[in-house]
């Protein structure tokens, strides 16, 4: 059993768990993350993990409630306890003094580019981030993005906050005024797919971090596989983060939506739930 | 007047109309007086040749004896001397291709029922808790066994029975391997395997689940930091092989594992109670015809469509599988389609695959091929042809020696790897063999295990 330290609400359909579980702590790299599983009738569910500390043992991850099994998630506790945390799994990500870099977050994937935007500037890359939500009510990590970042730019789609647009807008500037030798690009796929669109002109290596539904999360099924460049790629062995400028965004917004029809059943069927409580 | 030749007793079995609409356990195994018929056609002959082909030699005639004495737990004595988990291999073992196939009775008639008789045995054997209790007297040693799966769970039992401090690593929320989340219920209850695991835990062997060894911990880190004299890695050969044909990244197609798994370890059949869904359709094609595609076959059966259909490139003849699930899985209604290979999978309009176009190829009495082109409707495709090594532990353990295809390079004496302490067995290996079955598993677990102690021996 894994306990839960801390939870933190960052909104109504985002939230924060810390978890202690030591050993993982002690492994963790930037990119990587864990499969949670609640409980003996819950599914297996990936997350990146957002933060990880050896001296407190924890790990922690930011969940947005989007279908059944992370609303189910919502209703926990601090200290109570879960089945199952597994990893860390993935490759970590590439951390080297590359120059200056771009991190890119949009929404909740803002979350798992910190670590890497830690890790990028404390191995000496110069590192602008550029943030984005859809709100100014949803914006969270706005000081730990600061503390890290040479620049810091947020945008919100509603113009509540910071500058008003998509995160694209000022990446694409910053592309084409200066010279950036990377980009980390993290948040919901269409936010990557137009990420990798505004670079490739330029040919800037772009990094983006798949999120396929998966099962195992250990390269035994097969679910998580992803075409990068024609040839097929598992992302919880080869990924998560892949070169965003190969990977066939198309194919893996239709495979995302392989379960929609459950999803829904399930999502009603919690719903139900929660109107006779 | 001649003696009157006793018929090989056959078990009960679950009738097909009921039994494709649930997972209970299809053979039902031997009453006492059945197997007590069975025993007393063994002849006991001089030279047992049926041992011969058990890859681990249990004294067949002996146990047998012992059941015609009513002697379960002197059965049970022999038979664990050479296999810890006759309840496991009594049911899934290929005996017609093993010990039942050397049995002489079978030149003239059927071969005695050896499988059906070691479940017998070993179900006697779990009802009672006749399994091995006594403590151990423990020896200052540490080993590390990577994967619960029947080669890990092998050596876990003899290194445990040597004093050894054993910890096993699962990367799964659930120990067992291959028999927990791939073979279904309805033919290796889960209950059975809890129940050895259970049994290796009153050993005193530890359990950690949900830690993938090569990335909470390398096994260089095993034996530096976590203190491990020795390690064996029984990390199983589970990576699904792609079709590799235009169209299999389309919705509704998956590998067997991935469909065996949401069915079998995460209990899909009772979504939305269990929170992970199946995702099948209405009529499924199972690509392949080995222990894998039949299962998967078996399995979509009770999930309640219109179609299964096994579509397969070569002949029935020809098939790995066992020729008696081929059966069960026709009596329950399972299509099979011979000699015929899909050459594209078709997509609707939102991304889903709608079916496959197929060519079956015949070959007629002259020689001649004679190919015929065919559509066959499929809202879904489940992919069983075969799995390679997963790369894990290479990746991450440089120094291991693998084969050009991923398969971990051991000794042939004692199953080290390239790296002194680290041994290796079960399915990730190839260099003892390239039978995957259970049973060869275990065997390379035991003697792994033998290795171990042997290396911990010269090492003082
Ligand atoms: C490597 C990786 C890292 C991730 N990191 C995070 C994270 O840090 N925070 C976060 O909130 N979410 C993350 N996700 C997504 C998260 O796993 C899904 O949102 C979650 O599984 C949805 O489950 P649900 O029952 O609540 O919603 P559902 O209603 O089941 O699904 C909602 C959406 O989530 C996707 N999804 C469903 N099941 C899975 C699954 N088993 N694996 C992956 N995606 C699935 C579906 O495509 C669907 O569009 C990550 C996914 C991956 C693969
Ligand atoms: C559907 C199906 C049906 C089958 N039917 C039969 C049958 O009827 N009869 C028969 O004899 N054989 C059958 N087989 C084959 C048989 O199951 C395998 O040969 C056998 O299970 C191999 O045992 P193993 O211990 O080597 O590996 P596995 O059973 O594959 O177990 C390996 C375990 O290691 C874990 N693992 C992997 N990597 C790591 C890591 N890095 N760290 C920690 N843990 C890890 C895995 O999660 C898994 O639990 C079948 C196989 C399948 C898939
Ligand atoms: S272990 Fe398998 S091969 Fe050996 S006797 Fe038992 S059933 Fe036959
Ligand atoms: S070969 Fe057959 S008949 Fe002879 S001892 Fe073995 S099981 Fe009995
Ligand atoms: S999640 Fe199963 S192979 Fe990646």
């Amino acid at each position: 059993m894994f306990e839960i330290v801390r939870i933190e609400n960052f909104s109504p359909s985002t939230f924060l768990w810390e978890v202690r579980a030591p050993e993982i702590a002690h492994a963790a790299r930037p990119g990587q993350f864990v499969i949670v599983r609640c409980d003996e009738k819950a599914e297996r569910i990936p997350l990146t993990i957002a933060d990880f500390d050896v001296v407190s043992g924890t790990v922690t991850v930011v969940i947005q409630a989007a279908g059944k099994s992370t609303f189910d998630m919502k209703a926990y506790k601090a200290l109570d306890q879960i089945s199952d945390v597994a990893g860390p799994l993935g490759e970590p990500s590439e951390i080297e003094n590359f120059g200056t870099v771009v991190l890119v977050g949009g929404g909740l994937g803002v979350a798992p580019v910190f670590p890497i935007l830690r890790a990028l500037k404390l191995k000496g890359c110069r590192t602008i981030s550029i943030i984005g939500f859809r709100s100014k009510s949803l914006v969270f990590w706005e000081g730990r993005f600061r503390e890290y970042s040479d620049e810091t730019i947020i945008v919100t789609d509603d113009g509540t906050y910071g500058e008003k647009g998509l995160v694209t807008q000022p990446l694409k500037q910053i592309i084409t005024e200066r010279e950036i030798n990377r980009v980390i690009a993290i948040g919901p796929l269409v936010m990557m797919k137009a990420a990798a669109e505004v670079t490739r002109p330029a040919g800037v290596r772009t990094i983006v971090s798949v999120n396929p539904i998966m099962v195992d999360g250990t390269g035994m099924c097969g679910s998580c596989r992803v075409s990068l460049g024609g040839e097929v790629k598992f992302a919880c062995i080869d990924g998560p983060d892949m070169d965003g400028h190969l990977v066939n965004f198309d194919e893996l917004l239709i495979r995302q939506k392989r379960f929609s029809k459950y999803e829904k059943k399930s999502l009603e069927l919690y719903e139900k739930k929660c109107q006779k409580k | 007047m001649p003696k009157k030749v006793i018929v090989r007793q056959s078990s009960a079995h679950l009738p097909p109309e009921t039994r494709r609409t649930n997972f209970e356990e299809v053979v039902c195994g031997y009453s006492e007086a059945e197997a007590l018929t069975e025993a007393g056609r063994c002849l006991q002959c001089k030279t047992p040749v049926c041992i011969t082909g058990c890859p681990v030699k249990i004294n067949i005639k002996q146990f047998i004896n012992f059941i015609s004495k009513k002697d379960y737990k002197g059965a049970y004595k022999t038979i664990t001397e050479a296999n810890l988990f006759p309840s496991i291999c009594g049911r899934v073992c290929p005996q017609e291709r093993q010990c039942e196939a050397s049995c002489v009775l079978g030149k003239k008639q059927e071969p005695v029922a050896i499988g059906l008789l070691e479940r017998f045995v070993g179900d006697r054997a779990q009802q009672n808790d006749w399994h091995e209790t006594h403590p151990v007297e423990p020896i200052d040693k540490k080993a590390a066994i990577i994967g619960s799966g029947p080669a890990g769970l092998a050596c876990a039992y003899d290194l445990a029975k040597a004093g050894v401090t054993v910890v096993v690593f699962e990367a799964l929320h659930r120990p067992g391997g291959v028999l927990i989340y791939g073979i279904p219920e309805f033919r290796l209850p889960k209950e059975v395997v809890f129940k050895e695991i259970e049994n290796l835990r009153g050993l005193g062997v530890t359990i950690e689940t949900n830690r993938v060894i090569g990335k909470i911990h390398t096994i260089e880190e095993l034996m530096t930091r976590l203190s491990f004299d020795v390690v064996f890695i029984g990390a199983g050969a589970g990576y699904p092989k792609n079709p590799g044909i235009k169209g299999d990244s389309l919705n509704g197609v998956m590998s067997a594992n991935e469909f065996l798994t949401r069915v079998t370890l995460m209990h899909g059949a009772d979504f939305p109670k269990y929170g992970t869904p199946v995702g099948i359709g209405k009529n499924i094609a199972v690509i392949g015809c080995g222990n894998t595609a039949i299962d998967s076959a078996r399995t979509a059966m009770r999930l309640g469509p219109d179609n299964v259909y096994i579509v397969y490139r070569r002949t029935l003849e020809e098939s790995p599988a066992r020729k008696e699930e081929i059966r069960h899985a026709r009596e329950e209604g399972v299509r099979f389609i011979w000699q015929t290979v899909p050459v594209e999978l078709l997509p609707d309009d939102e991304g889903w695959v709608k079916g496959m176009d197929c060519i079956q190829r015949k070959v007629d009495e002259t020689g001649l091929h004679i190919d015929s082109k065919f559509f066959l409707y499929a809202d879904t495709v489940i992919y069983a042809l075969g799995t390679m090594a997963n790369p894990i532990i290479s990746r991450t353990t440089p120094e291991l020696k693998i084969d050009k295809t991923g398969y971990i390079e051991t000794s042939e004496d004692n199953l080290m790897t390239s790296i002194p302490g680290i041994f290796a067995g079960g399915d990730i290996t190839r260099s003892t063999g390239t039978f995957t079955t259970v049973i060869h598993a275990m065997s390379t677990g035991r003697r792994a295990a033998k290795g171990m102690l042997e290396y911990l021996k010269a090492g003082q």
